[in-house]
């Protein structure tokens, strides 16, 4: 400690040209490249020491907060009379407290060569939400360990997760080498530690530096006079030269997820889009996934004029030789190597929300431009980040990441996250609350999907319905136990048969004593319950039957997940209203009572909830209505048949 | 192989995010200072867009004392391209004697500019609307979102802000609520002013330095736009070399005196300056907040 620290002036020596030769300088700044990177690591790293020194390096903090800073550094510093840069960072954290619950905060520093965005994440709480949010957009990851302390738990958890969201570069700064005296055994020491465990997980190469935030030492420039036994470059030369992961994609085949189809008259017709990987000319022949329709690109059109070439990373506008049907969502791809499509997939996951994962539960999946519905399994395993064993889950909670597989009601274009973000990377969307409530990577479609195509068939679903002279529909009756849903719905299907209508009514109780004997009654069992019924609903509405259902079917989310497996309106909800109180009276089977005495576990309405509908199509209330008044009331609901 | 260069990425990013609002939100408008961010912002648009013009409405918020030369940019904007304007103004300001002379800031903003940019929201219906917000621009904003979500009355709700992975946003809402999406978040000051440069947008003439009357007033230079402007006993205009770095209502927003008549020379001006509220927010500590600070609270 009794060395000075490096004099404040910058290193990057830009302001003599700003004040100069401002041309010259605009110049140099206007050919920048752009390097996003993220810093993991605690604040007893040295972290924010390292930001705060970065930051200041580069002039972006400025006089008046430079002589608060040595000011504050004088009274709160830790660093004796010489200006404590983590004070500048962490009374930045203090002053960005609003209580919000994510935190990710983008920094912003140029160099000569380079503009840089740089994620910064707490270590502590919340880590794996916030980590995984800042690690998504990087290139590089930077993990800092304390020279003195070595390779720790938290540098293994903080180097999984950059691993995970494929960072393909990685930086060991092993920081404070001031306090280890420059020892040159203690850093080779760290560094072969951190080898072998890298070697583990599979983490191909990283760059080692040591350094020393606080003094600045192989920060600008390497090596420091301190440690002259280091051949390597320093942090910000290393930062400056590294390749960019936009650069590399252009290697790879092309691909442009479709945003939004540009037709401003009869004449024009451009497919928008951000291009994911590759470069696309005039002339080359692309295919449009999933649909497979081939065609060439016409032109490459762009407010500034059209381009000759475009390639990874450019926002564009295509327009195609041909008339081929391409919307939001369709991904644009190079005609010879097209990317896949498929329904199933295995995944890991990473749970961002309060409220669990329910597997079974259909959530909004987003992925390149395309919305889909998707359920997932029950985890396979959950990965416990700090010792990276496979733990046992039935679900995921916050911040917890797990492997898992995951299937979509349509097909969709993808690629494995290790080839392409773009193509690989989802987010989870709840389709109540609208939250984000997890993330995932696609790693490969299951040879079930790939190998099961839909299987054409001649009679069509019409041709079925036609036969029997009716709309095929799925009246789906909700309601406590007890409500009187099986007695209702078996006199609606009496009234539809003289009718000479072709119905199927599908009993809760009967159900279980087949198709889904193998299912219990947790909320998880009665999600899948539910999805079966609905599949096999579906399937008899394109046999052109009527289908009633009888189910207590409590969950909002799994009748909406059943309505959206059919076509707009031939889902017909139907609210059977009976009051708690008056179910318990009747109580029929004599559940009521074992559920109260708690021979019954998750029973609804007593310890396990009913959510009622919110705008079911028809409800009937039972303690004004007989059986056959709310029979008719449906059947005139329902009218015409045809 | 070819290494696009920082603003040609941040230019595609913010590209993809207009598209991918327009694409998945009902009915967008884009919140129009006429100011640089504003400029930048409207030149992304039209590219996102083109051949076509973009695709939502601009809503300019007037206070009733915007430089004469900040109106006359507007309109000649908007005519140039073909866009469709929707002024917000509070018409009784008048009536309920509110100026930026006798009533306090908080009061002010909140009655000529929050105000009505709420109820044109809400008149109008617009579920997604554009903002020109930066996450260099202050401290606070470092860790805000680029799809923030606001109720149906238009709050921020800071625990309900979701987390925003790759360049995948999540546009879901309830029916009555709308998001403020802010397309140049990752852009930095000098971005912004180099952008204007190497594109030659063309900006309000009050960021270029040129002869104004001034006055001085609480340590600020104050430029006389018209006789609505009410001068203090003893206090003469005089013909000074200023320029503007933030445009808000032209009694409250300081300009400093400058030779900065081109962007190089703004541009040198702006990297060389050493406080980092940066003179034109430096009238922001005493009573009076400029524009575009009232815009954070109150807009953003």
């Amino acid at each position: 400690m009794a060395d000075q620290a490096p004099a404040l002036d910058s290193s990057f020596q830009v302001d003599t040209l700003i004040a100069e030769d401002i041309d010259a300088y605009l110049d140099q700044h206007q050919h920048k490249s752009l390097l996003r990177f993220i810093t993991c690591g605690s604040v007893d790293d040295g972290k924010s020491t390292l930001i705060g020194r970065l930051l200041y390096d580069s002039k972006m903090i400025f006089e008046d907060q430079l002589s608060a800073l040595e000011s504050d550094s004088v009274k709160h510093g830790t660093q004796g009379e010489e200006i404590d840069f983590a004070l500048l960072v962490d009374g930045l954290a203090a002053e960005r407290e609003q209580g919000i619950t994510i935190d990710v905060a983008y920094r912003f520093f140029t160099t000569e060569k380079r503009k840089f965005i740089v994620a910064d994440t707490p270590g502590h709480e919340q880590y794996t939400r916030n980590m995984v949010t800042g690690a998504s957009t990087a290139d590089l990851a930077v993990i800092l360990v304390d020279a003195r302390k070595g390779v720790l738990e938290q540098t293994r958890r903080h180097s999984y997760i950059t691993h995970l969201l494929g960072i393909k570069h990685l930086v060991l700064a092993v920081n404070k080498m001031d306090l280890v005296d420059y020892d040159q055994t203690r850093f080779d020491e760290i560094v072969a530690d951190y080898a072998k465990f890298a070697e583990q997980i599979g983490i191909d190469s990283f760059a080692a530096i040591p350094i020393s935030g606080f003094k600045g030492d192989n920060i600008t420039t390497a090596p420091s006079a301190k440690t002259p036994w280091y051949d390597g470059p320093s942090l910000i030369h290393h930062l400056e030269t590294v390749e960019l992961a936009n650069t590399a994609a252009q290697e790879r085949a092309f691909r442009m997820p479709v945003q939004w189809v540009n037709r401003p008259n009869l004449d024009f017709r451009g497919f928008t889009g951000l291009i994911a990987s590759g470069t696309i000319k005039p002339g080359d022949p692309v295919r449009i996934v999933p649909a497979g329709k081939t065609s060439t690109v016409k032109e490459i059109v762009t407010f500034d004029g059209n381009l000759d070439e475009a390639v990874a990373g450019q926002s564009i506008t295509l327009t195609l030789a041909d008339e081929v049907d391409c919307s939001r969502g369709d991904v644009i791809a190079a005609a010879g190597d097209p990317p896949e499509a498929s329904d199933q997939f295995e995944s890991t996951i990473v749970w961002m929300n309060e409220t669990a994962l329910k597997p079974g539960r259909a959530y909004w999946l987003k992925i390149g431009s395309q919305m889909v519905s998707a359920t997932i399994a029950e985890p396979k395993y959950e990965i416990c980040i700090n010792r990276f064993e496979h733990l046992a889950a039935k679900t995921l909670e916050l911040n917890s990441i797990g492997v898992a597989e995951l299937r979509t009601d349509r097909a969709i274009t993808f690629e494995s996250y290790d080839q392409s973000r773009a193509l690989g990377g989802f987010i989870l969307i709840d389709k109540f609350t609208n939250a984000t409530v997890g993330a995932g990577m696609l790693h490969f479609s299951l040879r079930r999907a790939q190998n099961v195509h839909w299987q054409p068939t001649t009679i069509s679903r019409d041709d079925h319905a036609g036969l029997k002279n009716q709309r095929p529909r799925v009246l789906w009756f909700t309601g406590l136990s007890g409500s009187g849903k099986s007695t209702i719905a078996n006199e609606v299907e009496k009234r539809l048969a003289l009718m000479n209508r072709h119905t199927f009514l599908l009993d809760g109780d009967n159900v279980r004593h087949g198709l889904n004997k193998d299912l219990g009654f947790t909320e998880a069992d009665r999600i899948e319950n539910i999805r079966r019924i609905g599949e096999v609903a579906k399937l008899m509405t394109d046999a052109g039957l009527i289908v009633l259902t009888a189910f207590i079917s409590p969950f909002r989310a799994e009748r909406r997940m059943v309505r959206e497996m059919l076509p707009d309106g031939e889902f017909i909800e139907i609210f059977v209203d009976t009051p708690l109180e008056v179910a318990e009276q009747r109580d029929v089977k004599g559940l009521y009572k074992k559920a109260r005495d708690g021979e019954l576990k998750n029973f609804t309405g007593i310890d396990s909830p009913y959510e009622e509908p919110e705008n079911a199509e028809i409800r009937v209330n039972t303690v004004e209505m007989t059986v056959e008044e709310a029979a008719d009331h449906i059947i005139q609901q329902i009218m015409p048949l045809k | 192989m070819r290494s696009l260069t920082h603003l040609e990425r941040l230019e595609a990013e913010s590209i993809h995010i207009f598209r991918e609002v327009v694409a998945e939100a009902e009915k967008p408008v884009m919140l129009y200072s006429v100011g640089k961010d504003s400029s930048v912002m409207l030149h992304l648009a039209r590219k996102a867009f083109y051949p076509a013009p973009p695709p939502f409405p601009m809503l300019h918020v007037a206070s009733g004392w915007d430089f004469q030369a900040l109106l006359d940019h507007r309109d000649k904007t908007v005519k140039e391209y073909d866009l469709e304007l929707i002024v917000a103004e509070n018409e009784d300001a008048e009536e309920q004697g509110i100026n930026p002379f006798d009533t306090g800031s908080a009061l002010y903003s909140q009655a000529q500019l929050t105000d009505p940019l709420k109820a044109a929201l809400t008149k109008y219906g617009f579920d997604a609307a554009f903002g020109g917000g930066r996450r260099d621009e202050e401290k606070a904003r470092a860790k805000e979102r680029v799809f923030s979500f606001r109720t149906a009355s238009h709050r921020w709700d800071p625990k309900n802000q979701r987390p925003e992975l790759w360049n995948l946003y999540n546009a879901k809402k309830a029916d009555d609520e709308s998001i403020r999406v802010f397309p140049i978040s990752n852009w930095t000051e000098l971005d912004i002013w180099q952008y204007i440069a190497l594109e030659k947008i063309d900006i309000v003439p009050l960021y270029m330095s040129q002869k104004r009357p001034t006055v001085e007033r609480d340590g600020m230079l104050l430029v006389v736009d018209d006789d609505r402007f009410r001068l203090e006993d003893g206090e003469e205009p005089v013909e000074r070399s200023v320029r503007f770095r933030t445009l808000g209502c032209y009694p409250l927003t300081g300009a400093t005196e400058s030779n900065a008549t081109d962007m190089n020379l703004i541009i040198q001006e702006m990297l060389l300056a050493t406080g980092s509220e940066r003179q034109g927010r430096a009238i922001d500590k005493g009573q009076s907040a400029s524009m575009e600070d009232k815009k954070q609270e109150g807009y953003f």
